[in-house]
């Protein structure tokens, strides 16, 4: 059974075993507009929580993606190189941006849940 | 209205050609088997061809020459033509790097004389003027900062910059293996004096430097930067100022006075001369007492009635080095001390008061009907945002491009990144009570459309200019940068 969590800067996380997906919002995707390039992680990289792991570039602005988990970087999605546009057409689907293996779990609980997203969402809006 | 301009290899061809060339020795017995066999591919025009094509592709461009140009935070003011006049004498314009320096003694007497003047006005000791650019000049200041450090045996690795700050300086500090952090902005558009207090008293003792823009680009003056500059030294860092928009505070102010170390002046933001993007810009960077040792070389000093280039380090002189061949774009450099002697303290002092005026007089004249993130004075460039807009299915974006049909020059948007949907708009000093108004009548009724349900019409423009939309998201994805002849 998997669960999704978000962060204030937009990103989510859905963590189903041992192993989270990363991406970042429909609400960040449609701040930025046109998303045309995604920079990635390397393979193997250790990423910590909230510092940089990930760049989104769009028409109008480069924006720097956080780690919403420390952890391990499993796997990326290697579609994104060559379609971007997935980020804005399936944000928290196709358009995922890397897979993780946590190193501390029990971070996941101090990150918003749908609701509280939605809310933090609407109220700084 | 001028038609479309052909590219010029689509008007050129191979039968034709600007010059002659004396007859050729037989290639085949010269060149054997590596003679080309195939089309050099080099467009083939007479010289008034290949002129009227770079006229008439000027002409397709908005200029400050040709339209109000409000591009705030990257300056394109006028460039008085007495700078040209005077650049254009024989004495600067046509002399060699490398004649003998006694042949050369006013062109180096003018930049010690553009030295002493820079000095003055910021307060500082030392200038460097090779540095290329802006950006370049960042780039020197943080060298500068690092051979310091070097010097004195403390390796740091952390430089601070606000979450305001010009994209170039973490970009500057990174490029010079810094690692960046960054300082939060308050609710005010201000640097979060608190958060970097923390990092610098109670954070690890890493930070080489901290860079700041100010006035910031928010538009705003930084109130606190004698605290700032108080934190920064207590925590052995240097105090870097970005000065890009120092022409809102020239004559008003010495960064030196404001506790900074180093700062680079963008020539041609605050001395109108002529932008470097795309052409030869200077930046040239000022230093306190404890940097110039550090500065690059070479620079002008005075023995007597001679004035001599130091071009080599020895005793006190610990200059990391060179950034470029000889000494910066002199025939800038004498473009802006001609617009300083010319306007005189007085005169620069008005400048930056005109500067801050016309912003504000755009401010009070837009307020009512665009929402400003920070409100209040601004200096020389307001920042407002489309949030007033919501709902109306009207953007900055559709602002800009409907701008352009109105004949001016679009506004800086979607920067500084932090506000949303931004627009910052500077008209910079030499622009008239007149051309502003025409201005804001403008943006007026896009605004006004916008609020009556005009969105279709305004996302529709630019009509009136040699493209419509562009997509730009193409551009960007699949980016075609280089010309191919397909019939080849």
């Amino acid at each position: 059974m998997s669960e999704k969590r978000f962060t204030k800067e937009h990103e989510w996380v859905e963590l189903d075993g041992n192993t989270a997906v990363i991406g970042i919002t429909d609400h960040a995707q449609e701040q930025l507009g046109d998303v045309v390039f995604v920079e990635l992680p390397a393979l193997s990289a250790v990423v910590e929580k909230d510092k940089q792991m990930a760049v989104v570039e769009s028409v109008k602005a480069a924006s720097e993606v956080y780690a919403p988990l420390s952890g391990t970087v499993i796997e990326l999605n290697a579609a994104l190189s060559a379609s971007p546009e997935l980020v804005n057409s399936a944000p928290e689907g196709e358009g995922w941006f890397v897979k993780i293996t946590p190193s501390n779990p029990d971070e996941f609980a101090s990150l918003m849940t749908k609701e509280e997203y939605d809310t933090f969402v609407k109220e700084s809006h | 209205m001028i038609a479309e301009e052909p590219l010029l290899f689509e008007i050129g061809s191979d039968d034709k050609t600007a010059v002659d060339f004396p007859p050729q020795p037989d290639a085949e017995e010269c060149l054997g088997s590596c003679r080309r066999t195939k089309k050099i591919g080099l467009p083939g025009l007479s010289e008034p061809e290949a002129m009227r094509h770079y006229t008439r592709l000027s002409q397709m461009n908005i200029s400050v020459d040709s339209a109000f140009y409000p591009l705030g935070s990257c300056t394109m003011k006028y460039n008085p033509r007495l700078n040209e006049k005077m650049a254009a004498l024989s004495g600067f314009s046509e002399i060699h790097p490398f004649q003998p320096q006694n042949t050369v003694q006013g062109a180096l007497e003018a930049i010690y004389i553009l030295n002493e003047l820079l000095a003055e006005l910021t307060g500082m000791k030392a200038v460097a003027f090779s540095p290329a650019a802006g950006a370049h000049g960042e780039l020197c200041g943080m060298m500068t900062i690092r051979a310091a450090l070097t010097h004195r045996g403390d390796a740091r690795e952390v430089v601070l910059v606000p979450e305001s700050a010009h994209g170039t300086n973490p970009a500057t500090a990174a490029m010079c293996g810094y690692r960046i952090e960054t300082i939060p902005v308050n609710a005010e558009g201000l640097v979060d004096i608190a958060a970097l207090q923390k990092r610098l008293v109670h954070g690890e003792k890493n930070v080489a430097a901290f860079m700041l823009t100010n006035p910031n680009t928010c538009g705003l003056f930084e109130r606190d930067i004698l605290k700032m500059a108080d934190m920064v030294h207590e925590a052995g860092a240097f105090f870097y100022m970005d000065g890009a928009n120092f022409n809102a505070i020239m004559g008003h102010v010495k960064p030196a006075d404001l506790g900074v170390d180093a700062m680079h002046i963008n020539v041609h933001k605050t001395f109108s001369t002529p932008h470097g993007g795309g052409g030869p810009g200077a930046g040239p960077v000022v230093f306190n007492a404890e940097l110039a040792p550090f500065m690059p070389l070479p620079w002008v000093e005075k023995d007597g009635d001679t004035y001599r280039l130091i071009e080599a380090n020895d005793g006190s002189v610990h200059s990391f080095g060179r950034m470029r061949a000889f000494n910066g774009q002199f025939a800038v450099l004498i473009r802006a001390l001609a617009y300083i002697l010319a306007m005189g303290l007085p005169g620069l002092r008005q400048a930056a008061e005109d500067a801050v005026l016309n912003a504000n007089y755009v401010r009070v004249k837009l307020q009512d009907i665009l929402h400003l993130p920070y409100p209040g004075t601004c200096m020389h460039e307001v920042l407002f945002d489309d949030s007033s807009l919501e709902g109306t299915g009207v953007t900055t974006l559709d602002i800009a491009k409907n701008l352009i049909d109105a004949g001016f020059h679009p506004m800086t948007i979607y920067f500084p990144l932090i506000v949303h949907g931004a627009m910052l708009i500077e008209p910079t000093e030499t622009e008239s009570k007149r051309t502003l108004d025409e201005f804001v009548a403008a943006v007026r009724s896009i605004v006004a459309k916008a609020k009556e349900g005009k969105a279709e019409e305004l996302t529709a423009a630019p009509v009136n200019a040699f493209r419509r939309r562009l997509d730009e998201t193409t551009a960007a994805r699949n980016p075609v940068l280089v010309y191919k002849d397909e019939t080849q």
